[in-house]
């Protein structure tokens, strides 16, 4: 074309000799265009309402009627509440908008062939939407369990939660609550954006899971070890029983059940990876 | 001095269905440096041709590489690839400099040096007044430069081009027009489809002709388009915003055979002979300031007969 591009051809080419210092550069662009998409965009409302949801409704309740009575009962409250409503419902639909949309949102928006016209290696665009998908779900949701935590305990017990934290396991609780709930992102983040990648209509296969992570308690040792739900309440710094009818069943240690976690995710990737590779642009389809 | 296929664009007996349905079947092509023009009506393959060369599709069959590389790495292969695809659509809440910027930042270019390319590809397609602002508040003509920005910003030695001039305004058409004749002057591969047989003639410097997925011709048409004027005339809607005042106007010139007022009464559709005269009798009306015009299109009325014409003449 003219000697700049001949210039700037030969720098690119130049470039490629350090690839990952590309990719790296490559994800960073990525990330700045997805974050901006997943925290400003018109879809993030619907993150933003969910993420309150727990919010409010403590903030209400704790007003009108509080969840413990003494000190003591808070962690379990807190469990209760964390495994119920956070964890199961929160971060599980979240993740699902969050994940889903990376790639499926931009295909309802027929502007993923940008990307697809972009001279970036498909595999770096899948970690790159991932990475950016997983920044926005911890961010937003570890700042609710945190921001959860602290009003079940500080609303009504301000000195004795100050001694539970301080003095107690109160910050060790919440350390392992956060880091359930990144895993939790991570491992279902995984999940959904493979799901958006491959499925039509992803609500269903979303529902599917979630009806699954739902009776977990009831199903035999052997079948709880296919679903995250099982290794994140391995996980759970204050156990809960999960009623009568629950099939009990041996926790899987943490040294297991967080690289485990994490392998998965890794193969599921993979394969994110793999189905993007032999991706077609036909939004007509779509 | 023979070229290799490093230096061409090649499609080996490639075929694309859709299921069942048929994309392109049986393509053997071989595109050299210079402007070549896939020429079709709607649903001849075209795009899916130019979707092929980019790897937006992969072929059922056979094999397609740009300059030596195949389609399916792209990491290689848009380093010297741009395509304009026919797509109106944008990432969400971007403005324009925004848009091509933050593409050139994901292909892996330095911030400081994207800016640069940015501009420069700005400019070259006179867009520089809009660049801030959002693509959403841009007009369909300015959406359309914005694109061919995009995918000149890079300075590809392949450029891919669906329906480029669809929706520009006379002015910036003629300069457009211009812009392609430069970059294939300076040793680009352009491929451009359209419809408009006038504006093919005027630039390209070979053309694919396709139907129903087949290429029916390839080469040169130059004298065909001049026999064709006199059978088959080309008709126009213009979308302005005083289109009884342009129709008085056009009545008035020799080279209008017909101007009748859209449904809508917003547009203007006009037959002519001489496409030529009556592009340049048109920017001489614009050039008054007096009438307004949003766009420019093709109507495909004619184009079946244009092309029995065409394919009964091999």
């Amino acid at each position: 074309m003219s000697s700049t591009a001949e210039t700037i051809q030969k720098k690119t080419e130049a470039t490629n000799g350090a690839n990952v210092s590309l990719w790296l550069r490559q994800i960073s662009a990525i990330l700045r265009l997805e974050l901006k998409k997943n925290f400003f965009g018109k879809r993030s409302l619907l993150v933003y309402l969910l993420a309150m949801m727990p919010i409010g409704l403590l903030i209400m309740v704790e007003t009108i009627n509080p969840l413990g009575r003494e000190t003591a009962q808070l962690p379990t409250v807190f469990s209760i509440f964390y495994n119920s409503l956070i964890l199961r419902t929160v971060v599980f639909f979240g993740c699902a908008w969050i994940f889903m949309n990376l790639f499926r949102g931009e295909i309802v928006d027929r502007s993923l062939h940008y990307y697809f016209l972009s001279s970036v290696r498909r595999e770096v665009l899948v970690t790159g939407k991932y990475v950016s998908g997983l920044l926005t779900s911890v961010i937003l949701f570890s700042t609710v369990t945190v921001v959860c935590m602290l009003i079940v305990f500080f609303s009504h017990f301000y000195s004795s939660s100050t001694r539970f934290f301080f003095d107690g396991p109160g910050f060790s609780q919440l350390f392992w609550y956060v880091a359930i709930t990144i895993l939790a992102c991570v491992g279902y983040g995984a999940f959904f954006l493979v799901v958006g990648l491959f499925v039509r209509n992803p609500i269903i296969p979303a529902l599917m899971l979630y009806g699954w992570e739902w009776i977990n308690f009831l199903l035999p040792p052997l079948l709880k070890k296919i679903s995250v739900i099982h290794y994140l309440n391995s996980l759970v710094p204050v156990p809960v029983s999960e009623g009568p009818f629950a099939v009990v069943a041996e926790p899987t240690p943490a040294w297991i059940s967080i690289p485990g976690l994490l392998i998965v995710t890794a193969l599921v990737l993979i394969l994110a990876g793999t189905r993007i590779h032999r991706m077609e642009i036909r939004y007509g389809s779509d | 001095m023979t070229e290799t296929s490093s230096e061409l664009i090649v499609f080996e007996n490639v075929s694309k269905f859709y299921g069942e349905i048929l994309g392109v079947n049986r393509v053997s092509l071989e595109v050299p440096a210079g402007i070549t023009s896939l020429v079709g009506p709607n649903g001849a393959g075209k795009t899916t041709l130019m979707n092929l060369m980019c790897g937006l599709l992969r072929p059922t069959r056979g094999e397609v590489t740009v300059l030596g590389i195949p389609t399916d790495q792209p990491e290689r292969l848009f380093r010297k690839v741009g395509y304009c695809s026919q797509f109106d659509s944008f990432p969400r809440g971007l403005t324009g400099r925004e848009f091509i910027s933050a593409f050139l930042m994901v292909s892996g270019y330095p911030r400081r040096e994207a800016d640069e390319l940015t501009e420069a590809a700005l400019n070259r397609v006179e867009l520089l007044p809009a660049a801030d602002r959002k693509i959403g508040a841009y007009s369909k003509g300015m959406r359309q430069r914005v694109r061919l920005a995009q995918s000149i910003a890079h300075q590809p030695s392949v450029l891919i081009l669906d329906e480029p001039l669809n929706g520009l305004d006379p002015m910036v058409r003629a300069e457009t027009i211009a812009l392609f004749k430069q970059l294939a002057a300076d040793g680009l591969h352009l491929i451009i489809s359209s419809h408009i047989l006038h504006e093919v003639d005027m630039m390209s410097d070979r053309v694919v002709l396709l139907n129903n997925g087949y290429v029916v011709a390839e080469g040169e048409i130059q004298g065909v388009r001049d026999d064709m004027d006199i059978e088959h005339p080309v008709q126009v809607l213009i979308r302005c915003n005083r289109p009884a005042a342009l129709a008085a106007q056009m009545f008035g010139k020799t080279e209008v055979i017909e101007a009748r007022l859209h449904d809508d009464r917003q547009g203007l559709f006009v037959k002519t002979r001489n496409p030529d005269q009556f592009y340049l009798s048109l920017n001489e009306v614009v050039a008054q300031g007096e009438i307004s015009v949003e766009s420019i299109a093709p109507v495909d009325d004619d184009l079946s007969a244009v092309y029995d014409y065409l394919i009964g003449a091999q």
